[in-house]
């Protein structure tokens, strides 16, 4: 029976065959699996274009930037020496989906990619809180658009190099630049080159209306304590620089824009790693073994699959000298493994931890888990005691103030939840990045910009501070000074530019 | 639900613009590599795409980031002894908490440097980058002294070794059908006429048959007498004469190979020249190279005896000056040839020939040339060949002279005498 379906035993791909590989793939994960996905596009490319589509961070269209073009060429190098090896895919949060495939990839790798992005990665871009906050998978597309074209426009109309330096300054705030707490209006191509020159003059009124009052001096003396500016500290410096920087252009507040849309565009991915890669593996792991299961493909297939597979989620011991941090391919393959073990067959210690996913069914929490948490929550929910075991995980505190370092817990009854604890720390992305706020703005005096940067374990912000201060000035058109701030409050000027 | 999309023959080269980007904006820096390479490497293989390298910390984005110290607590994979509590000795410097960095080099370079390839093409651009031929603009866009001759559809009168037959054949066909088409009309109507009398039989030797007959006969021979081909009718290949940029030029690599010439000399005076060849490659669909070297007496050789076969004597450069005005005449007609020379010498010569060279190169030669440059591979003083020179330097445009003093100055040297003149 099995010899019927089977679908193909070359190596070779051909497009009627990925065809009827993503059909049987796609019926599995609908059908069986249910999960839910937006459509696919799935687009064959060549080793150069992928080398293309890394350097503009993956995204299919994109600005024109010297750093992309920095990194095409250290791409490039360094594929062409052997250096490195390209991924075989790359997949795009929109609706559709967009996912590249390589044509040097055999048959099983193509098979191994569709089910991982096609309706892996597919899938968690749906289902997500996080990209269903944050992007919109509909606009994307339309969005970087109009981001190409206005940027190009904006370099005929105002010079190359002024729009480069912006750009610069921009993607050096990039980080600073994600709203956290609100959700922003999806934008389709038509309606945002509407909006933009009705907002480009009211933008503009705005900040004209904001320095307008210069008071005199005598009455400033016996003013009472003046209201700050902003009211409260924020920490999207980019937001704040596009609506307040007072000497900004309108086209040069529209790039600000563009970089911080596309910088939020990225703040899921950047917070769901372990997940979402995690939950892809996990997919292409089953729906293939599914495939094998039924007969549709060969046992010489399958090791093909396994090998990469392994490869994949390999994680090097912390001695080994491949070693470098924890592979999220491999904590989150073996997270969601895990659940689906805890669901399916718990024993005591997991009625114990997990009273209300053991025995329960395994699709259903899976999904829940996919679609409600973000790296840290979720390593905070579910990482379990025999997981922990099994990586034999154990965490090492290094403060410069001891001569030693300390290992603060390990994979033991005493340390389970020290350590869960220590490893969700370890994907805040709060805490990974510094916290850096605008705290004020001398609106009476030289407009000067106050930023603050509030230490976290008494970890020091580093990071040529000098140069980034440059930026922000340009950007700010006054002074800006940088001030830190210690876990005692004593504040302290790092830079001032 | 899925579909397939073959992008493999779509856009290739989507970052070119942004490579060019980076290119540009690290120009000088990619111009002092590239100016490093071309003094380090042979120039033979100038054919070939150059690697550069410009320090990392040039080219990094600024971010904000933690710096070392303070409290850092991280998980790690594979805990083998350790229990709670256990204290472990810091690791060495650089790799601290063992959070992965501080990667080692693997190549040697170390990771200060950013390492990348330049195509060939853009490796040129760099090194001749803003570099001009000396009156290159006059003679490519004002002077055009060369035509090229160029079909521009058919005319009725030319020479007769430009004739298209087949077009004049059609001609003469069209003439004949239509000068013959009345008489053939009436030709028609005769001959009806003739064959209604015949079926009504009437008799063979009617008056009227025989009128018929004769008429048609002679109309026949009206037909027949039409010239079968007519001056009329000649068609000619038309030619115009479009004025064309020249773009040949000739080079002359003059050396003088006498004893006090060392190898190391000669080879300073062979990156000039192939520095040149390749300059007016860049510049020239056809470029000749005439290498003429000298001692007492001058000859024209084959390039790898110019450079690497020696001779012992005396040096007498105006026999090299006569021997170039010699092959200009006779092979490089100065209205077709762009001329170039390019003399190397240590400056020694023959005490009373140095002003006979100044003067041979004032009135004969730099009159039919586009550029005549003189370089002295000579570290210390000046010779007398100098001092001659230096007269023409004064006056002549097309001459230029420079002293070279090691190899790093060549590129120096080269830059200096081929300065993108104000127009």
């Amino acid at each position: 029976m099995s010899h019927d379906r089977l679908i193909s035993d070359t190596s070779e791909w051909s497009f009627p065959l990925l065809e009827r590989f993503d059909r049987e793939i796609g019926r599995i994960a609908r059908d069986e699996f249910r999960l839910d996905t937006y459509a696919n596009q799935m687009e064959v490319i060549t080793s150069e274009q992928m080398i293309d589509a890394y350097s503009s961070v993956g995204l299919p269209i994109n600005y024109h930037h010297w750093s992309f073009g920095k990194q095409f060429v250290a791409t490039e190098q360094n594929y062409r020496r052997g250096q490195m090896g390209l991924a075989y895919e790359i997949v795009i949060n929109s609706d559709p989906c967009i996912a590249y495939l390589m044509e040097e990839n055999t048959l099983p790798m193509q098979a191994l990619v569709i089910a991982h992005a096609c309706y892996g990665h597919n899938s968690f871009f749906k289902g997500n809180y996080l990209f269903q906050t944050w992007t919109s998978a509909d606009a994307i597309i339309d969005y970087l658009v109009f981001a190409r074209s206005y940027v190009a426009e904006c370099e005929e109309r105002y010079g190359t190099e002024e729009v480069e330096l912006l750009l610069d300054s921009c993607h050096a705030l990039m980080n600073h630049g994600v709203d956290r707490y609100k959700r922003p209006a999806p934008l389709s191509l038509a309606e945002e080159q509407k909006r933009q020159r009705v907002r480009e003059d009211y933008l503009q009124s705005q900040i004209n209306d904001l320095w307008r009052t210069l008071p005199t001096a005598s009455r400033d003396k016996d003013a009472p304590e003046l209201e700050r500016f902003p009211a409260e500290p924020q920490e999207n410096l980019l937001y704040f620089i596009e609506k307040n920087a007072p000497l900004l252009e309108p086209w040069q507040r529209e790039i600000v824009r563009i970089v911080r849309k596309i910088g939020q565009y990225f703040y899921p991915q950047r917070q769901t790693q372990v997940m979402n890669e995690g939950w892809a593996s996990f997919w292409h792991y089953t729906l293939l073994n599914r495939l094998y299961d039924e007969g549709y493909v060969s046992d010489g297939f399958m090791l093909e699959v396994l090998q990469s597979h392994t490869n994949v989620v390999f994680q090097p011991d912390f001695d080994s000298p491949y070693y470098s941090g924890i592979n999220p391919y491999a904590l989150g393959f073996a997270m969601m493994r895990d659940i689906r073990r805890i669901c399916e067959t718990p024993d005591d210690e997991d009625r114990y931890w997990f009273p209300d996913i053991a025995g329960s069914d395994w699709i259903e929490v899976l999904k829940f888990a996919m679609a409600n948490f973000k790296d840290e929550s979720f390593i905070a929910q579910f990482l379990s005691p025999r997981l922990m075991r099994e990586f034999r995980l154990f965490s090492v505190l290094d403060d410069d103030r001891n001569e030693h370092l300390e290992v603060t817990a390990i994979h033991d009854e005493a340390g389970y939840r020290k350590l869960r604890q220590a490893l969700a720390e370890q994907y805040n992305l709060g805490s990974r990045e510094p916290n850096i706020q605008v705290y004020s703005v001398d609106r009476r005096g030289d407009r000067s910009l106050l930023l603050r940067h509030f230490r976290y374990n008494r970890r020091p912000l580093a990071g040529s501070l000098d140069e980034m201060l440059r930026h922000i000035r340009q950007l700010w058109g006054f002074d800006v000074r940088l001030e830190t701030v210690d876990e005692n409050g004593r504040v302290e000027l790092l830079a001032s530019c | 639900m899925s579909h397939f999309i073959d992008r493999r023959a779509g856009a290739k080269r989507k970052s070119a613009v942004n490579r060019q980007r980076f290119l540009k904006r690290y120009k000088s820096q990619l111009k002092r590599a590239v100016a490093d390479a071309v003094n380090r490497r042979s120039i033979v293989d100038t054919q070939a795409g150059e690697k550069v390298k410009i320090p990392s910390r040039d080219v990094s984005e600024p971010v904000f980031h933690h710096g070392s110290g303070g409290t850092l607590e991280g998980v790690h994979p594979g805990n083998q002894e350790f229990v709670t509590g256990d204290r472990l000795q810091r690791p060495p410097a650089g790799a601290g908490g063992g959070s992965g960095k501080g990667n080692a080099s693997n190549s040697g370079e170390g990771e200060d440097d950013f390492v990348f390839e330049l195509t060939r093409d853009e490796y040129l651009d760099l090194l001749f980058d803003d570099l001009e031929l000396p009156n290159l603009v006059r003679n490519q866009l004002v002077g055009a002294t060369e035509f090229k001759t160029v079909r521009a559809g058919y005319s009725a009168d030319g020479a007769p070794s430009n004739i298209d037959v087949v077009r004049s054949l059609k001609g003469a066909i069209a003439r004949r059908t239509a000068l013959a088409s009345p008489y053939r009309g009436r030709i028609r109507g005769l001959e009806e006429e003739l064959n209604a009398l015949l079926e009504n039989d009437t008799p063979e030797d009617d008056p009227r048959i025989s009128t018929l007959r004769e008429e048609i006969e002679q109309l026949r021979i009206r037909i027949a007498a039409l010239p079968f081909i007519d001056t009329f009718d000649l068609r000619y290949k038309s030619f115009v004469k479009q004025p064309e940029p020249t773009s040949k030029a000739v080079m002359f690599c003059i050396m003088d190979v006498s004893g006090s010439m060392d190898e190391q000399r000669k080879s300073l005076a062979k990156r000039f020249f192939l520095l040149l060849h390749l300059f007016l490659q860049r510049n020239y669909e056809k470029i000749d190279v005439v290498f003429i070297r000298h001692h007492t007496t001058a000859m024209e050789v084959d390039e790898q005896e110019f450079f690497f076969s020696r001779e012992t004597g005396g040096t007498v450069v105006s026999s090299a000056l006569n021997l170039v005005y010699d092959v200009i005449r006779d092979r490089y007609d100065s209205s077709g040839w762009n001329i170039y020379a390019a003399q190397a010498s240590d400056g020694d010569n023959w005490e009373s020939d140095s002003p006979v060279c100044r003067d041979l190169l004032a009135q004969k030669l730099l009159p039919l040339m586009r550029y005549f440059a003189y370089v002295e591979i000579m570290p210390r003083h000046h010779q007398a060949l100098w001092y001659a020179y230096q007269e023409l330097e004064a006056t002549a445009m097309e001459f230029a002279m420079q002293q070279i003093d090691g190899p790093s100055d060549v590129y120096t040297v080269f830059r200096e005498l081929f300065k993108r003149q104000p127009a």
